[in-house]
This record gives C-alpha cells, structure tokens and sequence, in this order.
C-alpha cells in the first residue's frame, strides 16, 4: 500500500556499548512514538532494577530472556512514522550470533546505521559491521559517531574517526556514506540539531532518514518474474485462462514484450497482464501479478520468465558469499535442499574456495570447515540449473539459502558473485 | 477455523456467519466448551477467571484432528513485544510449541516452509503492517469489518483500568456499577477480558484520526496480557495464536 519511497527499512550495527539501544530508544522518544503505557512499564521495570532515569534499551527487550539477561538475543522488529515516511528498524544484537543476526537485518534493509564510540573510534567489531554491510549491499550507510559528549563535542576527534573509516570503506564496495556526530544519551541530531556542535552544517539523523533517495534502490532494469504458480480457474468466465502467477523481482513487463522462459528456452509474447481488480498495460517490480501468454508452453513453479533480449545465467556451478547460520557445521559433500527465487533444487558445496576473518578481513585458504557465523566463498553445484544474476546487480535472483534436508532448519544464506 | 471459546460478542459471531456466507467457504470451529465437556481442559477458577488460556488447547487440537499444516493469521510485530519476534512463517513442533530463541532465520524474501508431519506453520503475511497500516487499508479497499470497532452505546464496568463490557459471563464485585457509554474496541478478544475505550469514532475516517493520535498501544486495555510482563510470549510458547 505504501509506495517504496514512503517505506525506508533500516538496520542498526554497533558494537556492545556503543549506545545502539539508546539511540534506538531516543530516536522513538523524540520522534513521539513510544506510547504512554509502553513508558511507564519501562520505568517501573527501570525503577525495580534500580537504574537512574529511563532506561530507553528495555523498549526494544521482547522476549523473558532477554530483559532478565540484559542482552538481546534476536533481530527485534520496531515501527515508527513521521509525517515524511514510514520505518521499519530492525535491531540486530551486537553480543552473540552477531553476524548471523546482522546479515538477515541487513538483507531487506535500505540502510545500514554503523555506531562508532567517539571515545574508542574505529575498531575491529567496526570493520566487520561495514563488511557486512557492504557484503549485502546495503545500498546507504550512515556512519554515527556517538558519544560525542563524552569527548567534549570536538570536531577534530571526529575528524579522525571519518578518516579511519574512509580508509576501511575505501576497501569495500558501499555506494553512498554519510557521517553525522551525535550524543544519543542527550539526544545531539538525533531527531534535534545539536546545540553544542555548530560545525556540523548538515542535517540530524532523523532528517537524513527522512530525505534519503531511495527508490533508485531496486532494479528497473533487468525484467525478472519468477513463477510461484499456474492460475486455472474452473469457472466458466475464465474457461481458457492459463496465468502465471507471482511477484516481479525486478525490472519491467510490458504486455507485447518477446518473452522467453527458463530454464527451457521456449520464446513467446505477453498477452496479458492481469491483477484481481484490472488488467494493465505494465507491471514493474515489486508487482504481484498473473501473466498469460501468446502461445501455450510447459511453464510451472520455478521456472522464470524474463524479456528475450535481458537473460539471466542459467547454471548449475555457481559461486557463492556463503554465510553459514547453523550450530551445525556444513557437512562436507553433504546435500542440501537450495532455494532461490521460487526454485528448489538439491545442492552440494563442491569446495570452499576461502574463508573470510571477518575482523581482520583476511582471507583464509587453510580452514575449509564452515561454522556458525563464518563467511566464506564457495562452488555450489545443483541437480538442475538456477537462473541466477549477480547478487550486486540483483539483490532477489542473486539470492539462496540452504535448508538442511534432515532437520529443516535454514543453515546458510548466499549472494551470488 | 475459529476456535469458539464461548464468550464472544454477539456481534462477532453475527460477522464470522455473515462472511462465510458470502465467501461460501466451509468454516471449521474448534469448541472450547467442547474440549472442557471432553476433559481436555479445565475452567478457570477465581474472581478474573476467563477462557482464553484454554484456547490454546483447542487450538491445538482443531489443527493436528484436521491436519493443517499452515495457519495463516493477522498477527502484527508492532502489536505486542514478543510479536516482535515473530517470523512471517513461524515453526510449531509437534507439540505446537513456539521456540522463540531457536527460529530459523529470515532472509530477502525466500521463506522457509518445510516441516516435519506433525509440525506446522503460523504465517503472519502483515508482520510488518502498523494499526495506522491496517486502518488505512481498510479504508482504501472498503473492507467490511465488525461493528465493535466503530463508537457505540453499550452497557459496560470499570474494571483495570478499562472498560469491559457487560454480559452474562461477568460477575459484578458489590463497589461495581453497570453503566452505559459510548465506546468503541481497538481489539477484539473473549467479551470476557477485551476492554474498550470511551470514542466517538462512528467511522472509518473518525477511527484513523482516532488511531493517528493514540497515546496508548493498541492491546493496552487486553487483560490477556496483563497478567505478567511475558504473558504473551509464555501463551505463544505453548501454541496460542
């Protein structure tokens, strides 16, 4: 319902005392969208814990746990309007699990908020998290030197801190970084202009997140529809429809436009485009709609119409960022169930070609074993071909993860190189 | 499916009849009433004893009896802390037990929906709608929905905070007097613990100017939840919606 303009879905990074709970709390304090009685559960939980004042952490808290524990276990999901836009803010935890935690924040996110402590500057949990971000392709970063208050509000310590992290980013594909000095504890451009930084011209981070040009964020270029489902209606009205239903993952269709369809390779042209009200002219990306063609071809679930002149690769090797999200280790020449898109296929890991230290940022050739929370390259081969696009070129077809066929669970996303 | 405690409005079950008829599709109810008679569970006793704890049994046993392997329910992250945690498609082992601590992880939009037989999945398609979302929705499609949401008279109590409607399933405590308000509910649970607030919201457009300017959450007046800190995530552990 909200056009993608009006919706900026953002991830928070920082290490354990940077004041990412704070910031979070201040940000929805300010900006007037924490409810009244979820403000006075928070300072009686406060008050019986024997904090001084509120403390804003405890509102992003959801779970026993955590609030017994102090620490947060899981991405938490936290909502806030202004008269501007719609956010979505997903709260990673910095303590454990962290890069599997940050990884699924950042994998829908349009945005990726790195917190630096003033006092400490760029340090190695900081290289990871803009690593990470970077490794998503998390198409903004906003860089927040907090704690500005505990180093006296100077522009020359911040200064430093830009140029160390223009120096780890300078390594590392990230699109646009913004850097703004705040106190989140006093509330320093937070949502209000600081008092006690006037060489900082630029806008408060509220303001940032409120103007930030987004809907260039999605490709409009490279038509992709991934086929979710054949539509047959039994009724008399549609005795002869056969749609192909789903949600474009990219780019744009047009009806007239030469299609063909993958992985078979058969060609044809869009006859319709319909949705349940009308049918249309186009539909673009992130459109759920039903298409039918000119000619009648085998076509079912997993199979991706795109337009004849634009291709995906359809392959059966693919290399792969692996980020490994299981207590279990990978299980060498295992199988593994790979989803991609609207495909599922049964998948080995050939080889691991390296491993990432994600503090260093070294590359490791030694160490093949994938465990939880490691980062690694990898050579994926699949029964049947996956129609794939680079994950930089196309964050939806250059996407996978990988379902452990024994247990279920979901033990590892990639973005294809 | 609904799961039928017992002790619902009127006007809720007037609304499900209504929308199955024109929908013409076939309704499954799980009975309360009938798990009670069966044994299954037990009422609760005491002065604020309700039933919805005791839904979560037939809840349960309404979907392993008809094999469902997917409910899909309108549960919102925005609405409650541990909502918060939520999955679009949340894992129930075969006990129907939520393992907040242990969820698969969510990436992109490649959803993971395999289970074991016996298992199944809660989705929750609009985890990421807000009240403001639902209501503006609603307005842009017309969407029909129950007359308990829009203002009106109704005899009612003060009682936490709140007031709760009268019915025959409230007991009155001797300081506790009947009268008649106009009011409106943000949510809708058992008659027996879901609270309304004094409005004038008599329609759509009265309510989203009513919501846009709420100072309290939306399950603020949901005794169900008051009953301690955690009392959402504790149901949810064990199979509530």
């Amino acid at each position: 319902m909200l056009d993608n303009n009006q919706l900026l879905r953002f991830t928070t990074a920082g290490s354990v005392d940077d004041g990412k709970s704070t910031l979070i709390g201040r940000l929805l304090y300010d900006s007037k969208s924490i409810f009244e009685d979820q403000l006075e559960a928070i300072t009686n939980t406060s008050k019986k814990r024997g904090h001084e004042g509120v403390d804003l952490a405890l509102f992003t808290d959801g779970l026993r746990d955590e609030r017994e524990q102090g620490i947060t276990i899981d991405v938490a999901y936290r909502y806030f309007t202004t008269p501007k836009r719609k956010f979505i803010i997903a709260d990673t935890p910095g303590h454990i699990q962290y890069t599997r935690n940050m990884v699924t924040g950042a994998s829908t996110a349009n945005v990726a908020i790195i917190l630096i402590d003033a006092r400490h500057g760029v340090i190695e949990q900081t290289k990871r998290h803009a690593f990470i971000a970077s490794l998503l392709q998390i198409p903004h970063i906003i860089v927040c030197v907090n704690k500005m208050d505990l180093v006296d509000f100077s522009e020359k310590a911040y200064n430093n801190i830009v140029a160390q992290f223009e120096e780890i980013a300078s390594k590392m594909l990230v699109k646009d970084i913004r850097f703004i000095p705040i106190s989140a504890l006093l509330g320093d451009n937070v949502v209000n202009k600081s008092k006690n930084m006037d060489w900082y011209q630029d806008a408060p981070m509220l303001h940032v997140l409120e103007t930030m040009h987004i809907s260039s964020d999605t490709n409009k270029v490279d038509a992709r529809f991934p086929v979710q489902t054949v539509l047959r209606p039994q009724s008399n009205e549609f005795r002869d429809y056969r749609g192909y239903a789903g949600r474009i993952a990219s780019g744009v269709f047009r009806t007239g436009d030469e299609v063909t369809i993958m992985p078979s390779g058969f060609t044809s042209k869009i006859k319709s485009i319909d949705t349940l009200d009308e049918s249309l002219k186009e539909a673009f990306v992130p459109m759920s709609i039903s298409m039918t063609l000119e000619d009648d071809i085998d076509i079912g679930r997993g199979d991706m119409i795109v337009r004849s002149n634009n291709k995906p690769e359809a392959s059966q090797d693919i290399e792969v960022m692996l980020c490994w999200l299981n207590n279990t280790a990978a299980k060498p020449r295992a199988k593994y169930t790979i989803k991609h898109t609207s495909n599922s296929q049964k998948a080995i890991i050939k080889e691991v070609i390296y491993k990432i230290d994600v503090n260093s940022l070294n590359r490791n050739n030694e160490d093949k074993e994938l465990l939880m929370n490691d980062i690694s390259k990898v050579r994926i081969r699949t029964t049947k071909p996956l129609m794939v696009d680079s994950y930089r070129e196309n964050r939806i077809t250059g996407s996978i993860i990988l379902v452990d066929d024994t247990t279920n669970e979901t033990v590892a996303a990639g973005m294809i190189v | 499916m609904h799961v039928d405690t017992g002790h619902n409005f009127p006007e809720t079950i007037q609304f499900r009849d209504a929308i199955i008829n024109k929908l013409g599709v076939k309704l499954i109810v799980g009975s309360v009433q009938e798990s009670i008679d069966d044994g299954r569970v037990a009422e609760e006793k005491g002065k604020n004893a309700t039933r919805n704890a005791l839904q979560i049994t037939t809840l349960l046993d309404a979907i392993e009896s008809n094999k469902i392997d997917c409910a899909i329910g309108g549960g919102r992250r925005d609405e409650e802390k541990a909502r918060a945690k939520e999955r679009f498609f949340s894992h129930r082992d075969d006990f129907g037990q939520w393992d907040p601590k242990n969820q698969r992880p969510e990436l992109w939009n490649i959803f993971n929906g395999r289970h074991f037989e016996g298992e199944h999945f809660r989705a929750f398609p609009i985890s990421n709608w807000t009240e403001m979302d639902v209501w503006n929705y609603i307005k842009r499609e017309n969407i029909a929905i129950p007359s308990l949401y829009f203002a009106h008279e109704r005899e009612v109590v003060w009682r936490q905070d709140t007031w709760i409607p009268n019915s025959e399933f409230l007991v009155l405590e001797d300081h506790e007097e009947v009268v008649t308000k106009k009011i409106r509910f943000r949510t809708l649970g058992d008659i027996t613990i879901t609270g309304g607030d004094e409005s004038e919201a008599d329609t759509l457009e009265k309510i989203a100017t009513e919501v846009a300017g709420m100072r309290n959450t939306e399950r603020g007046n949901r005794s169900d939840d008051k009953r301690s800190e955690s009392a959402m995530e504790d149901r949810k552990r064990q199979g509530y919606f």
